[in-house]
């Protein structure tokens, strides 16, 4: 407890530090388009591939369940837009990129700390922190809401994909289940679920990269770290937001 | 001048560092010699405020190192150039925008400006057509010269060397040793170099500060060194045959 204390203190200081003004405006604005091609860009693909196949098992599931004539057949669009929407397309996907991104930054940091890199940006009088973490969170805050939109249009298409193939759902019933009933609030929890969970994967994740100490060996430790905590972040701040924005 | 008073520092139960009070002269190479794991590394991070120290002081031209803002502090490390034992060069950066990186950070030249200054740069470590080569892709001297070109690029007025020529031939480590001497000169530098070549300690050695058990044990200049009788230093100074042989014929 004492010890979640203290890495919860430095965490708070270190983005103190992350946060302060930047040296060259110009030479940031450079760095997130470099992190929004790395750590964005490079997430698509694995984003789409998870999201069809998401939407397609949801679909045949919410299919295989409401097989009775008491529940109308787009009601199977309807649930899986739902679900989509709320939980599978912003959480799932934020623990994949948590995974996926976490690791890179936490490994990319941690490198640069054992091998003193970080030292030498700071000799050179640069707040290491500011220059290595802020592009990313910017970044991220950035892209990663995007990335979700994208997952949840391309799971819609998976179940709808599914739903048609295996003639479990018609094409027009389950279409016309998608637009039911559609809340632009959703939409927005959503999204800012999304946010804070991109916030929490690049600022965890940065954390134990920044801390790291030692070799190779505490490198690949703060990576593991970089991802399971951001992992348990996103669940938790998952239950508290959805208490707020939810009831 | 860069002045430590005292300075104690400790890991764990080690001691590294045990009141280690020196004067580092400007315009002067200074030499900090020792055995491997003497503690110069931990010495030389100490001065430049990457480790914390536990007693004493450190100070900068009269200014207190410890008791700066963090504003203050990052204006003096603008004018701090630093080597680090391992080089530590920015591996996502090929070798001329690692030496350009400080120049685009806090300059407002052109690109082509900070260009020709990296290639100025690059060409007095004798390196040149390894521009666009990525630090992964050179050798250990190499990128030992990429570093020494990066630490000057910025004119530093306070520039500090971790064995800026372990790694290179003789050759090269001469025409380095030679580099660090012209510069340090030509703007008045205040250098510290961390060593253990004796080649260098004869060659530039303005002021030699030889540390032993984590004390300063001698301090001198390349004359003195070779006619002391500190019997640590001596152990130290003639460690091999060759420099025996030396010994006995002056
Ligand atoms: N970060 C650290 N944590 C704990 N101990 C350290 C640390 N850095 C250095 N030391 C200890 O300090 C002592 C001096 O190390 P240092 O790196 O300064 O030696 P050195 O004189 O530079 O040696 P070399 O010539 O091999 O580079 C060693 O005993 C080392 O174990
Ligand atoms: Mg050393």
């Amino acid at each position: 407890m004492k010890n979640f204390l203290i890495e919860i203190g430095r965490y708070v200081k270190l983005m103190r530090l992350v946060f302060k003004r930047p040296e060259k405006q110009s030479i940031y604005f450079k760095q997130i388009l470099i992190e929004i091609e790395n750590l964005g860009l490079d997430s698509l693909g694995i984003v789409v591939l998870i999201s069809v196949f998401m939407g397609a098992v949801l679909a045949i599931q919410m299919a295989f369940n409401l097989d009775t004539p008491l529940v109308p057949v787009y009601t199977i669009g309807y649930a899986t837009r739902q679900s989509v929407v709320l939980e599978f397309s912003p959480t799932i996907i934020s623990l994949i990129l948590a995974g996926k991104v976490g690791s890179r930054i936490s490994s990319e940091i941690g490198t640069m700390r054992v091998t003193e890199q970080i030292d030498a940006l700071e000799i050179m009088g640069i707040n290491s922190a500011t220059y290595l973490i802020f592009p990313k969170i910017v970044a991220c805050l950035f892209f990663n809401p995007i990335l979700i939109m994208i997952s949840i249009l391309v799971a819609n298409f998976g179940g709808w994909a599914a739903g048609s193939l295996t003639g479990m759902v018609p094409s027009a019933e389950f279409i016309y289940g998608v637009k039911a009933f559609f809340e632009g609030y959703d939409v927005f929890y959503s999204l800012v679920k999304t946010v804070v969970f991109a916030f929490l994967i690049v600022s965890i994740s940065g954390y134990h990269g920044y801390y790291t100490k030692g070799g190779a060996l505490e490198v690949g430790e703060s990576s593991t770290k970089g991802v399971v905590h951001s992992s348990i972040a996103i669940i938790v701040f998952n239950l508290v937001l959805t208490n707020i924005m939810l009831s | 001048m860069i002045e430590a008073v005292n300075v104690t520092k400790c890991f764990g139960e080690n001691k590294v560092l045990d009141q280690i009070s020196v004067k580092f002269e400007t315009g002067k190479c200074n030499l900090v010699i020792g055995q491997s794991g003497s503690g110069k590394t931990v010495l030389m991070k100490c001065l430049v405020g990457l480790f914390e120290i536990d007693k004493g002081k450190v100070m900068f031209d009269e200014k207190v190192l410890s008791r700066m803002s963090f504003e203050e502090m990052k204006l003096v490390r603008q004018d701090i150039g630093m080597l680090f034992q391992g080089g530590a060069l920015f591996d996502s950066m090929p070798v001329e925008e690692n030496v350009m990186f400080p120049l685009s950070m806090f300059t407002d030249q052109s690109l082509s400006e900070r260009r020709d200054r990296a290639n100025f740069c690059l060409s007095r470590v004798n390196l040149k057509d390894a521009n666009k080569l990525y630090p992964s892709e050179i050798s250990g001297g190499m990128k030992k010269r990429v570093a020494i070109a990066r630490a000057i690029a910025m004119n530093p007025r306070y520039l500090f060397c971790d064995e800026p020529n372990s790694g290179l031939d003789p050759k090269t480590a001469n025409v380095i040793d030679n580099l660090i001497k012209e510069i340090t000169e030509e703007y008045d530098m205040t250098t510290v170099i961390n060593t253990h070549d004796m080649n260098s300690v004869v060659e530039i050695g303005d002021n030699v500060f030889y540390i032993h058990n984590g004390k300063l044990w001698w301090q001198g200049d390349k004359e003195s060194i070779l006619n002391s009788d500190n019997k640590e230093l001596n152990e130290f100074v003639f460690a091999t045959e060759l420099t025996k042989k030396i010994k006995s014929a002056l």
